[in-house]
């Protein structure tokens, strides 16, 4: 299928164009470079340039190379069945030639086995056991709260509405301690039964990291006293132990028991009283 | 020319040219859906690339510093060593945005082209006698895609990145039994740990690209010997491939689109990490998503219903369900398919001729449900932007894809399966009755866009397929 020689001629000077237009871009590129660099135009260049390259194959693949149609044949993908007899005899000498293979087949088998089951151990470097390490956090009994700045936060810093993120003191920014302090009017809400002496003057503290899969939960909407999950969308009930109520959450956050020390700063009467963050099969033990 | 003497040094050493003959003259199928995997292929090749250059500048440490590069907004700001590399490598480093942006593009249209590609070999039959090998390390090649664009996607430490970290930790977490374990091994500790980038790096950039380039070995080496599958049309049969030769023109259009594929990636923008922030693990931006080809596993997260299961102090938790039962399960049918359908058919033969979505009802018609059940997924992981966008409550989206998920597959599948059985038969009549068959080619299309006719060569003895079919 051969086109016009005319048609061909300008087809080459377009390709030609093509392969010229990537060559200016790529040296303007060079230049660009050189004089120290810029995101946008080196992005544009460097389109171009390849963009050019593109073009001149594309073009020339589709409007001067034979198009065909070309034929091929198949050959058969199955070895033809003296090939397979072949093959399968000389396979098949090892065990014809050995005495006692069973037993020695065996005995191989187990001595490989023996150390792949050794070589799995290094996989035990990798990191530490958990333990007990996800039934505890940094927070005990008399730990100050204090904000991600490291200043303790007295009982008078928050109005009602008001709402912190809190670490226990000297350990702020680590991950399993953050807490959000909210606080809400004592008159509006009832504790739960065995938490009564858990929230003074209406500050409830929970755990900061959802239940669901451990985001921060981070946004607190007053007029419904809900604590959101910005990752799936989890929402638990602030005055009512934190229970979630929308999402994919299924325990509530975890709440810290706080108590107003003589000093007037807020402290914790204790650890979280069961484990923080996303569920695991023990967590129950 | 050089290029002669230099095939002839070779040649006297090697005997290359019988091998190179053949492959010169291999034939490739011209059919634009047969692009797919070369692009993918392509996009690989940009990754390795663009990806050794970034290796140079990145620094796997979260070693935490305060930040005195040339990002203003930043500067003063305490970080990781990671987040100020790729700062640096973003600003600083010349040439170092254009190559992150392209890496990140390629990275995207990798694991894209990949999911088109299967969804074309799915509906078409082509994972059939003999390539259902091909398949099952396609399918590899896919999980394989999609974690590594994971380990790259967290590689940053910014926030977005962060907080998806955390997520995938809570999920090792909720294995049953081994979680904990699995989850404090993957990191080395509890979240978040001083030895999380490093391992990511090391996997993102020789343990996962090792077997990549592995596997595509394998897969085109079996592609190379069983040769093409090819659409019906005249001329083609069980037994031939017709298209255009390797050299010239198949080379010359597969380097077009190379280079092609290339010159995306510098264009657009893609992944501002200096807009995120470093990350903290009390704070996260909202919204917060993962690229787009782990759209469906958080939708599945976002729309699971609040349940899980627990007894005897033990617990398998949420996350469990969508974010491990529901990959595991999916890439298990994607493996096991070729071998359910023919156990399903008891179609053992080869097959070199691809099938017509509508040749086959029934399967066309679960591919076209499963594929709407992971588009619905994929909507779902917005829940919270289509709630703003429409002013209604988060609770109400939610609800509106948890009862999509289940009914709008089953019908896809439905009505697929009652129209193509319809065309199906009227085709067998043939009269086309049946609404909307306009968009159903009525013979077996004999020409490509191109319009090339396939006219028998002389001397090639071709015949017409359906005179022979059996
Ligand atoms: S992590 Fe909070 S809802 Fe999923």
């Amino acid at each position: 299928m051969n086109r016009p020689a005319r048609d061909q001629r300008s087809f080459a000077r377009a390709i030609g164009g093509a392969f010229a237009l990537s060559a200016a871009a790529s040296i303007g590129l060079t230049v660009v470079y050189a004089l120290g660099g810029q995101p946008q135009i080196e992005g544009a260049l460097i389109g171009a340039s390849l963009g050019g390259l593109a073009l001149g194959f594309v073009w020339w693949g589709t409007h001067l190379l034979p198009q065909g149609p070309f034929v091929e044949e198949r050959e058969p993908l199955t070895s033809a069945p003296a090939e397979r007899l072949a093959f399968t005899e000389d396979f098949t000498r090892l065990a014809q030639e050995t005495p006692r293979r069973r037993f020695l087949g065996r005995m191989l088998l187990v001595a490989v086995g023996a150390l792949a089951a050794a070589a799995v151990f290094p996989i035990r470097s990798l990191g530490p056991g958990p333990g007990r390490s996800l039934f505890r956090t940094a927070w005990r009994r008399g730990s100050k709260l204090v904000t991600e700045e490291g200043g303790p936060v007295a009982v008078g810093d928050l109005p009602v509405g008001g709402v912190v993120t809190v670490f226990a003191e000297a350990s702020v920014g680590v991950a399993d301690s953050q807490t959000i302090l909210v606080r809400v009017d004592p008159a509006s809400f009832r504790p739960l039964p065995g938490r009564e002496t858990w929230s003074p003057q209406g500050y409830l503290a929970y755990s900061k990291i959802c239940t669901h899969a451990g985001c921060p939960v981070g946004l607190y909407e007053q007029s419904t006293n809900s604590l959101f999950c910005p990752c799936h969308q989890s929402v638990f009930d602030v005055v009512d132990g934190a229970k979630p109520v929308a999402g994919p959450a299924t325990r509530p956050l975890p709440q810290l028991p706080l108590e107003v020390g003589p000093d007037g700063l807020l402290r914790a009467q204790s650890d979280f009283t069961e484990p923080v963050g996303p569920g695991y099969w023990n967590e129950g033990s | 020319m050089i290029t002669r003497p230099l095939a002839r040094w070779f040649d006297d050493r090697l005997r290359a040219s019988s091998f190179a003959h053949h492959a010169l003259n291999k034939v490739f199928p011209d059919d634009w859906s047969f692009m797919l995997g070369e692009i993918a292929l392509y996009s690989f090749v940009i990754l390795v690339l663009t990806g050794t250059f970034l290796t140079f500048f990145f620094t796997p440490s979260s070693k935490e510093i305060v930040y005195q590069g040339s990002y203003a907004p930043l500067r003063g700001t305490r970080m990781s060593e990671a987040y100020a590399s790729v700062l640096k490598i973003s600003f600083d480093v010349r040439g170092g945005l254009v190559f992150r942006q392209m890496h990140h593009w390629a990275a995207n249209l990798f694991v894209a082209a990949i999911v088109i590609h299967l969804v074309r070999i799915f509906f078409t039959g082509a994972f059939r006698r003999p390539r259902e090998l091909n398949w099952l390390i396609g399918v590899t090649l896919l999980a394989l895609g999609i974690f590594n664009g994971f380990t790259g996607y967290s590689l940053p430490d910014d926030l977005l990145s962060g907080t998806g970290l955390r997520i995938a930790y809570s999920i090792a977490l909720s294995i049953p039994v081994v979680g904990t374990w699995t989850a404090f091994l993957i990191f080395g500790g509890e979240f978040p740990s001083q030895d999380i980038l490093r391992r990511l790096l090391i996997t993102h950039i020789m343990i996962v690209p090792a077997l990549l380039v592995a596997l595509i070995s394998a897969h085109l080496a079996i592609l190379w010997r069983q040769k093409h599958t090819q659409f019906r049309g005249r001329g083609r049969t069980e037994t031939n491939v017709v298209g255009s030769k390797l050299w010239p023109t198949y080379a010359a259009k597969s380097l077009g689109l190379f280079f092609g594929i290339a010159a995306v990636g510098g264009l657009l923008q893609i992944n501002p990490i200096w807009l995120y922030g470093p990350f903290n693990p009390s704070t996260v931006t909202s919204p917060a998503q993962p690229d787009w080809y782990l759209g469906w596993v958080e939708g599945a997260l976002r729309i699971f219903p609040p349940w899980e299961f627990r007894s005897f102090g033990h617990a398998v938790p949420n996350p469990f369900y969508p974010a491990v039962l529901l990959p595991g399960v999916t890439f298990l049918i994607l493996y096991a398919w070729p071998f359910l359908e023919r156990w399903a058919t008891g179609d053992r033969a080869e097959h070199h001729l691809l099938d017509r979505a509508r040749d086959h009802p029934a399967r066309t018609a679960i591919g076209a449900g499963a594929f709407t059940f992971y588009v619905v997924l994929h909507f779902a992981a917005s829940n919270d932007l289509l709630a703003k966008t429409f002013l209604v409550s988060v609770s109400a989206v939610t609800w509106a894809f948890r009862i999509l998920v289940v009914t709008l597959p089953v019908l896809v599948g439905a009505i697929t399966y009652a129209w193509l059985s319809a065309v199906h038969r009227s085709e067998a009549e043939g009269v086309l009755r049946v609404p909307l068959a306009a968009f159903v080619p009525v013979e077996p299309p004999p020409t490509d866009d191109e319009g090339e006719h396939v006219e028998p060569p002389p001397g090639h003895g071709l015949y017409d397929p359906r005179s022979t079919a059996p």
